[in-house]
């Protein structure tokens, strides 16, 4: 009916919480260590970066979502925009957008949030010397 | 059958991306991120109907199956249109640039 509402609605939040927070960063610079053994100079991506991952997830997946609701003929290009609402079923429409709507938000976040996860273990990785035991390898 | 099409494209996007990463300059990564995003929208549509349908999901009559794969592609059109004026828009590599203006 009109689920892809809420993550759309999220995507707006993380979009605007994503520029103020890269107005207020700092590059930050660090040493990589590559698999041959090099050091490499390079700045870590910021968090805004990060979360700029999620809203591209969130409007992308709600851009394509829309699409299949027009599709369906759930939505439509003129005043009130959503079928429910001029067929009086907004009730309807409200319970799945709090059932399926929440559902889809909650599961891209948690994705986004495991990417976070093995990101932070990739850059800790990365910024760890390797031990004199393991350069002999 | 929609889902289907979309991880399935998702998972080509990715690929291209990887091989062309970290150069970036055809700018494949939105498209792997909107793929993805309504992949995982669409799997919690998916468990939705799973569960009001049982095994039943997993048979779905052939017109239905035909319908949602013509959607399927449609969304991936679509897709690749946003995909192609992002990179029109944000032109990495000068080419619609170049194609405005006349070096002397």
């Amino acid at each position: 009916m009109a689920c892809f509402l809420v993550p759309a609605a999220q995507a707006v939040i993380t979009s605007v919480a994503a520029k103020v927070m890269k107005s207020k960063e700092k590059e930050e610079s660090v040493k990589i260590y590559l698999s041959d053994g090099s050091v490499e100079e390079a700045t870590k991506i910021p968090f805004s970066a990060k979360l700029g991952w999620l809203n591209k997830l969130l409007w992308g997946g709600s851009a394509l979502l829309a699409f299949e609701h027009l599709w369906h003929g759930e939505i439509v290009p003129f005043f009130p925009f959503l079928t429910a609402i001029k067929s009086g079923e907004t009730a309807e429409m409200l319970a799945e957008m709090r059932s399926a709507g929440v559902m889809m938000s909650v599961l891209i976040t948690a994705v986004w949030v495991g990417m976070l996860a093995v990101a932070s273990v990739i850059e800790k990785r990365a910024l760890r010397a390797p031990k004199p035991a393991e350069e002999g390898v | 059958m929609t889902l289907l099409t979309t991880v399935f494209a998702a998972i080509i996007c990715t690929i291209i991306w990887y091989r062309g990463a970290p150069k970036s300059e055809m700018k494949v990564g939105h498209l792997c991120w909107m793929f993805w995003g309504a992949s995982l929208m669409w799997f919690i549509d998916a468990i939705i109907e799973y569960g009001e349908l049982g095994a039943e999901y997993f048979t779905p009559a052939p017109v239905d199956m035909l319908n949602d794969f013509y959607l399927g592609l449609s969304v991936v059109a679509l897709g690749l249109i946003i995909w192609l004026v992002i990179l029109l828009v944000k032109d990495p590599k000068g080419v619609v640039k170049a194609a405005l203006f006349v070096k002397k």
